[in-house]
C-alpha cells in the first residue's frame, strides 16, 4: 500500500517544482534594473566608455534580449538537459561550479541539524513529561523558553563573540585551516565533523525548544489515557510501558512537524552561515541578491526549496509508514 | 462523575433557594453562570507569567509612543568626544572622610584619553559629579510632530553625559537609539500581523465561500508558500525594495514583505480551525435543534473561534518581529538613519568591535525579551481560550 502512495506523492510534486521554479524566476525578476545596469554603471563609475551597440552586444552576451518568459523556458531547458543552471554574472563561472562544493554543505548541516533535535528534544519531552512540575521539568521549560525566544543569528553572534574573547578565535568555518581547500578525504569528512556541532546547535536550538514543548504535551496527553493504567495495573514495567505505547502514539504529531521544521531550518542555516562565514550557500545567495546575480539568486532559492520539498516529503512517508491509520484513509480516498 | 454532578447541583441549589449563600457557594454559583468571556478572564488571570507579560508589553508599547520623552539624547546627537564610551556607572553614595553619605543617583564627569596603543579608554573625573534628575532640559524635539518640547523623561545636566548602555562608534548614545528603536521594531509586527490577518481573511473567505476549484487552488498556494523556506524567500522580497525609497516606504514594504508569507500560515490554522469547529458536536446539536446557520456562526462558532485568533495573532507577532530584526540586521530591512533593534544590531556584525564594546550587543536583550513576553501572553491566552482546560 506504501509504494502507490509515495509515487503518487512523487506525481504531485512535479507540478510543485515547476511552481517553484517559476516563483524563483520571479523572484529575481523583482528588483528594478538588473546586472547589466549595474555593470555598465561600474564601467561608467571606473571611466570606460560603453556605447549603446556594445550595450547590445553585452546583453545578447547575457541573454537578457530576449523577453522574460523566454529568458525562463532557455534557463528550464538546460537545468533540464545539462543540469546547466545558467552563468553567474558576478563570479563570471557557471552556477554549478559555484554551488557544487555548497550545496552538500548545506543540506549535510540542514540534516545534521534536523537529526540533532530530534535526539535531544524527543527524550527530554519524554523525561520532562513522566517528570512533570519536577525541578528538571522546570529547568528544561526554562530552556525551552529561552531558545524559542532567542533568534538563531543572535545565538550565533554571541557565540562568536564569546569564542573571540576567550580563544581568540575570529573565524569559525567548517573546516581547519589545514583542509580548507585540501581534497574530499576521510581526515577530511571526520575534520568536518569536528566542526559541525557548532552551527548544528545554533540552528538546532529554537527548533529543539518547540519539539521539546510538543513533546512533552503529547506525552502528557497520552499519559492520561485509560490503557496506560490498565497497562501498568496488569504489571507491565514503567520503560517498557513507556516505550510501547505512549511514545509511539506520542511519535506521530512529532513526526510531522518535520515538514514545518525544515523550512525553518533551511532559512536558519542561511542566516546562520552568513554570521558564522560558512561555506554553505547562505553567504552566496546574501551577496547574489545584493548583486542582482539573477541565475545564481534564483538557482540557490530553486535548490533550497527542492531540498525542503522532498524533505517533506520524506517525513510524510515516514509519517504514513509509522501510523497505519493515516495509509488507511488514503486508501479509502 | 459523581461528585461533579453533586457540586453542580449544589452549586445551582443554593443559588435558588437563597440569597445569602455562604461566600463560597456564591463563588461556585458565579463560575456556573460565568460567560465564556468570563471564564477566560478568570482562568487568565491565574496565569502569572501572561499577566506579566502583559504588563511589560504594555509598558514597552508605551514607551515605543513616548520615545522621544523617554529617550535622553535623539537619536542623531553624535557626542564626538565620546566614541564608544561604556556605560555610565550611576552612583548613589558619596565617600565623605571615611563615611558613605547618600546622595541619590549621580554620575561623574568623563574624560576620554587615546593611551599608545591608539585604544580609546575613558576616566571618571571625581572633580564633577552630575545628579540625575527627572524630568530635565535637553534636546528639543517635537512629540508626535504636534507639541515642540525639550523635558526628557530622566537625564543630567550638560556636560555631564549619562550613556546608560554607552556610546556607538559615533558617539551616538545607545540607550536612546535602543529607545527609539522600540517604535519600528514593535509596531512592524502589529501591523505585519494586522496585514497577514487581512489577508489571511479575504482569501480565506474566497476561499470558502467559492469552495471547490477555486478553494483547491488557494489551498496548494498556501502548501506551496509554507514549503518555501521563508528566511530566502524574505531576503529576495527584501531585496527587491529600492534603496532610495524613504524609511515610511521601507517600513511599510518590509511590512508587506514579512505578510506575504505570515498569512499563509494563519490562514491556514485559522481555516483548519473553523473547519474542525463547523463539525464539533454542540455545532450540529444546535444545527439538528433548528437553529439557524447566521446564530450557530455568531453566538456558537465566532466566540470560540474569535479567541482562538487572538491567540494565533499573539503568537505570529514575535515570528515577524524576528523577520524585521533578521532583515535589518543583514542590511536588507530598513536603512539608517532610521533606526530599529535590527538596524542597531547590525553595528555588532563586526566581532572585533563587539569584543572591545560589548554593550552594542545590549539591543539584543530587548528583543528576546520582547519575543519572551509574547510567547508567555500567547501560551496564556491559549490556556485561557481552551474551554476544556480546568478552572
Amino acid at each position: 500500500m506504501l509504494l502507490p502512495y509515495i509515487a503518487r506523492r512523487i506525481l504531485i510534486l512535479i507540478p510543485l517544482l515547476v511552481i517553484i521554479s517559476i516563483i524563483s524566476f520571479t523572484l529575481i525578476q523583482l528588483p528594478p534594473g538588473d546586472y547589466l545596469n549595474m555593470y555598465i554603471m561600474q564601467l561608467r563609475a571606473s571611466g570606460t566608455t560603453i556605447n549603446e551597440e556594445q550595450i547590445g552586444q553585452l546583453k545578447f552576451l547575457y541573454g537578457l534580449d530576449k523577453s522574460l518568459p523566454e529568458q525562463y523556458l532557455l534557463w528550464m531547458k538546460n537545468i533540464l538537459i545539462d543540469g546547466n543552471f545558467g552563468n553567474s554574472f558576478q563570479y563570471n563561472r557557471p552556477v554549478t561550479d559555484i554551488l557544487i562544493a555548497r550545496v552538500p554543505l548545506t543540506a549535510a548541516v540542514s540534516i545534521a541539524t534536523t537529526i540533532f533535535i530530534w535526539l535531544v528534544a524527543v527524550p527530554i519531552g519524554i523525561y520532562s513529561a513522566t517528570h512533570q512540575y519536577s525541578l528538571i521539568d522546570y529547568f528544561w521549560t526554562f530552556i525551552s523558553f529561552i531558545g524559542v525566544a532567542v533568534p538563531s543569528f543572535l545565538l550565533a553572534l554571541i557565540f562568536i563573540w564569546i569564542a573571540f574573547i576567550t580563544f581568540d578565535i575570529s573565524a569559525i568555518g567548517l573546516f581547519s585551516p589545514a583542509f580548507e581547500d585540501a581534497p574530499w578525504s576521510a581526515a577530511k569528512v571526520l575534520d568536518l565533523l569536528k566542526h559541525l556541532w557548532v552551527p548544528v546547535v545554533i540552528i538546532g536550538m529554537s527548533g529543539t525548544a518547540g519539539l521539546m514543548r510538543t513533546m512533552r504535551s503529547m506525552m502528557l496527553d497520552e499519559l492520561n489515557k485509560q490503557y496506560v493504567i490498565t497497562a501498568r495495573a496488569k504489571g507491565l514495567s514503567e520503560l517498557r510501558l513507556l516505550m510501547k505505547y505512549p511514545v509511539r502514539s506520542a511519535m506521530n504529531p512529532v513526526i510531522s512537524t518535520i515538514g514545518w521544521m525544515l523550512p525553518g531550518i533551511i532559512g536558519g542555516e542561511v542566516l546562520v552561515s552568513m554570521v558564522m562565514n560558512i561555506p554553505t550557500v547562505g553567504p552566496v545567495l546574501f551577496t547574489a541578491l545584493m548583486n542582482q546575480d539573477m541565475y545564481l539568486a534564483g538557482s540557490i532559492i530553486f535548490i533550497l526549496s527542492i531540498l525542503t520539498v522532498i524533505g517533506t516529503l520524506i517525513s510524510d512517508i515516514l509519517l504514513v509508514w509509522l501510523d497505519p491509520r493515516i495509509r488507511y484513509e488514503e486508501v479509502a480516498q | 462523575m459523581t461528585t461533579e454532578t453533586q457540586g453542580y447541583s449544589d452549586g445551582l441549589g443554593a443559588g435558588a433557594k437563597t440569597v445569602a449563600a455562604s461566600p463560597r457557594d456564591r463563588a461556585k454559583q458565579e463560575l456556573y453562570t460565568a460567560s465564556q468571556w468570563k471564564l477566560m478572564r478568570m482562568k487568565f488571570r491565574k496565569h502569572k507569567l501572561a499577566q506579566i507579560a502583559l504588563v511589560v508589553l504594555g509598558l514597552f508599547y508605551l514607551v515605543a509612543a513616548l520615545c522621544e520623552v523617554v529617550a535622553p539624547y535623539q537619536t542623531d546627537r553624535d557626542f564626538q568626544k565620546h566614541l564608544f564610551a561604556p556605560p555610565t556607572r550611576i552612583r548613589f553614595f558619596v565617600e565623605e572622610e571615611g563615611a558613605s553619605r547618600f546622595v541619590g543617583p549621580y554620575v561623574y564627569g568623563l574624560k576620554g584619553t587615546v593611551d599608545k596603543k591608539f585604544n580609546r579608554t575613558f576616566a571618571i573625573n571625581p572633580e564633577e559629579r552630575f545628579p540625575i534628575r527627572i524630568w530635565v532640559r535637553g534636546d528639543e524635539y517635537k512629540l508626535w510632530g504636534v507639541w515642540k518640547t525639550d523635558r526628557h523623561l530622566f537625564g543630567t545636566a550638560e556636560p555631564g553625559y549619562l550613556f546608560l548602555f554607552g556610546t556607538d562608534r559615533l558617539g551616538r548614545d545607545v540607550f536612546s537609539r535602543v529607545i527609539y528603536g522600540t517604535r519600528i521594531s514593535l509596531t512592524i509586527g502589529l501591523v505585519g500581523v494586522l496585514l497577514s490577518f487581512l489577508l489571511g481573511l479575504i482569501i480565506g473567505g474566497v476561499s470558502g465561500y467559492f469552495g471547490g476549484s477555486v478553494d483547491e487552488l488557494i489551498q496548494r498556494t498556501i502548501d506551496l508558500l509554507v514549503s518555501i523556506p521563508t528566511l530566502p524567500l524574505w531576503m529576495a522580497l527584501a531585496a527587491a525594495v529600492p534603496r532610495e525609497w524613504t524609511t515610511i516606504q521601507i517600513y511599510f514594504a518590509i511590512t508587506i514583505v514579512l505578510s506575504i508569507v505570515g498569512w499563509a500560515g494563519l490562514a491556514r490554522t485559522v481555516r483548519g480551525k473553523l473547519l474542525s469547529l463547523r463539525e464539533e458536536d454542540f455545532a450540529i446539536a444546535a444545527r439538528v435543534s433548528g437553529v439557524s446557520e447566521w446564530r450557530i456562526i455568531t453566538r456558537h462558532l465566532l466566540p470560540l473561534f474569535l479567541s482562538y485568533i487572538v491567540v494565533a495573532i499573539t503568537l505570529a507577532i514575535p515570528h515577524m518581529i524576528l523577520g524585521e530584526t533578521a532583515l535589518s540586521f543583514l542590511g536588507l530591512g530598513l536603512q539608517a538613519p532610521a533606526v530599529s533593534w535590527g538596524v542597531l544590531l547590525k553595528d555588532a556584525q563586526q566581532i572585533v568591535s563587539v569584543a572591545l564594546h560589548p554593550w552594542l550587543l545590549l539591543p539584543a536583550l530587548f528583543v528576546i525579551v520582547t519575543v519572551l513576553m509574547f510567547n508567555f501572553l500567547g501560551d496564556g491566552l491559549r490556556d485561557a481560550a481552551d474551554p476544556y482546560s480546568i478552572l
